[in-house]
């Protein structure tokens, strides 16, 4: 009993009421305590009671302090109890209506029943343990109302705490930011590594063989393109148009040679904004870049056929040996629609279809347009 | 004795209006000559657009195509910027088609005339068309506005002048 301290009943800030029961008589021990008969109130941090007729009395022992409870059964003319362990009081402890004990325990004896209740809640604190996340605030003294926190009240306290929202959200605002210029810091260096380390492959040209390099490059490029050129890194406008070109002049070569060297500019589009990764780019821009080809002295061509479709093509692909091979295919078959001879040719139908009107815009095919559809016909006229 | 068909008309293409421009012209004069000398082989003279669709000269019932209206009328524009072919409507669904110009059968009359000495003589148009002295000649049997038209032809050139008679019209060459 003798860890109980005075107290005045009053809850503090952070501290919330669970349960409170009434007609329960404390025991010190296994003795009746020289209390009277109260109510027990089981806060977030603290078992508080309080003498039902006398309300100045009243008394609380922090949870912090119990080791362990237990319930004990009611028999013939005894209330149900729960014996509640206690840790021996700290030296610096306030005052309380007990100043020593020989037991380290004391009862709760409820007379008007609620045990099991107050028995379920109990530990379901003891478990949450609560009282560790928002610490009671110090014991009001004359200084720390001074000091300490001002409370909030009335308009000028729901002012204050709108302010205190508003500088939070502010907080967490400026900090999410925070993490995504990080994360752009951070890709700027993985970029200048994957240059320097280009750069460096560049130097040592002599001491790796070939074929390491090749190798090395091959990953770099499965990684996508090392080092895309961004509106960032080279401006807007005509020069940032001129590095793009160059850039789609390099990486489109190989494709473009698989390709029989031509592709429809949808195509390119989503090979070039697969190899970029992140740093995508828009139709907009690539045609502007594309547009710059020939300017630049690029192998590559845009080419604009007369029904608005766009290729890309190698400079080196022949427009006379396109339509020699158009003119070649029909003539064979004797005549031709574009999906036929796209099939025969492993092209897209769109492309083919391009050939076909190609060749005949030069005079060398004829068509016959009916109900089955469109056909081409070598020349006779 | 059958008319021979250009082996175009056996060609899928010839039925549909080329778009590449030199290709369009030969297909045109193929078409115009075509049309011409299949009127003169049936003596046609006017034709009516829709019908003449449905006429072997644009419908090939062998390789299932036939030309379209508007090539159709496309043709006969060309027909028509040759001098051998007047619209007798404003919709162009009804022509006269003149598979010699007027010009030409004036020369091919005037020919007649001048060959039998009949120069400064005086004809009847009937005699003319349905005579029995121009029944092995090529402008027997010509209706008779085109007649008419090869004579003014012919008056306009200063070789013949046109007199009205009681009964009709007459011609004098000169």
């Amino acid at each position: 009993m003798d860890r109980f301290m005075w107290t005045n009943g009053l809850l503090e800030m952070n501290e919330t009421l669970v349960i409170q029961q009434r007609g329960v008589r404390l025991y010190d021990g296994d003795d009746k305590a020289k209390l009277d008969v109260g109510v027990v109130l089981l806060s977030t941090h603290r078992l508080i009671w309080r003498d039902q007729k006398n309300h100045e009395c009243c008394i609380c022992i922090p949870l912090s302090q119990i080791i362990f409870f237990e319930e004990q059964a009611a028999g013939i003319g005894k209330s149900a109890k729960i014996v509640v362990h206690l840790h021996p009081a700290p030296a610096n402890k306030e005052p309380g209506p007990y100043q020593h004990s020989k037991f380290s325990y004391i009862k709760l004896s409820f007379k008007e029943h609620g045990q099991i209740e107050f028995y379920r809640r109990l530990t379901e604190e003891m478990t949450q343990r609560r009282w560790e996340n928002t610490p009671v605030s110090q014991p009001i003294t004359p200084a720390g109302l001074k000091a300490g926190r001002t409370r909030a009240v009335g308009i000028v306290g729901i002012e204050r705490k709108l302010e205190e929202k508003r500088k939070e959200t502010d907080k967490n605002i400026s900090e999410a930011f925070e993490d995504l210029s990080k994360l752009m810091e951070k890709a700027k260096e993985m970029v200048e590594l994957s240059r320097s380390i280009a750069n460096k492959i560049k130097d040592k040209q002599g001491d790796i063989t070939e074929d390491e390099t090749i190798r090395f490059k091959s990953y770099l490029l499965s990684m996508g393109i090392a080092n895309p050129v961004t509106r960032e890194t080279h401006g807007s406008g005509t020069h940032y148009h001129m590095q793009l070109a160059k850039q789609l002049g390099d990486m489109l070569q190989a494709p473009l040679e698989e390709r029989g060297g031509m592709m429809a500019l949808t195509e390119v589009y989503c090979l070039v904004n697969r190899a970029r990764g992140m740093e995508l780019l828009s139709p907009e821009d690539m045609v502007n870049a594309c547009k710059l080809f020939e300017s630049l002295k690029l192998p590559l061509r845009l080419r604009v056929f007369d029904s608005g479709v766009m290729v890309v093509q190698l400079q080196s692909h022949s427009e006379e040996e396109m339509i020699a091979s158009a003119i070649d295919n029909v003539s064979d078959k004797g005549s031709l629609t574009a999906e036929e001879f796209a099939k025969l040719l492993g092209l897209s139908v769109l492309l083919a279809k391009e050939r076909l009107l190609l060749a005949e815009k030069m005079g060398h095919l004829c068509r016959d347009d009916s109900v089955e559809g469109l056909r081409f016909y070598p020349n006779l006229f | 004795m059958s008319f021979e068909w250009p082996w175009q008309y056996n060609f899928p293409p010839f039925f549909t209006l080329q778009p590449n421009v030199d290709t369009r012209q030969k297909q045109l004069a193929a078409w115009c000559s075509l049309a011409l000398s299949y009127c003169r082989h049936r003596k046609l003279y006017t034709m009516d657009v829709l019908e003449a669709q449905e006429s072997p000269m644009f419908n090939n019932k062998k390789i299932e195509r036939k030309l379209s209206v508007e090539a159709i009328q496309v043709v006969f524009e060309e027909l028509r910027k040759k001098g051998n072919l007047e619209w007798m409507d404003k919709n162009k669904t009804r022509c006269l088609i003149m598979w010699r110009r007027p010009e030409e059968w004036g020369k091919l009359i005037y020919q007649w005339v001048s060959k039998n000495g009949m120069v400064n003589s005086v004809f009847t148009l009937y005699e003319l068309s349905n005579g029995e002295d121009t029944e092995s000649e090529e402008f027997h049997g010509l209706e008779e506005w085109m007649l008419l038209r090869a004579l003014q032809a012919l008056q306009a050139e200063g070789k013949a002048e046109i007199i009205t008679m009681d009964d009709g019209k007459g011609v004098k060459f000169f």
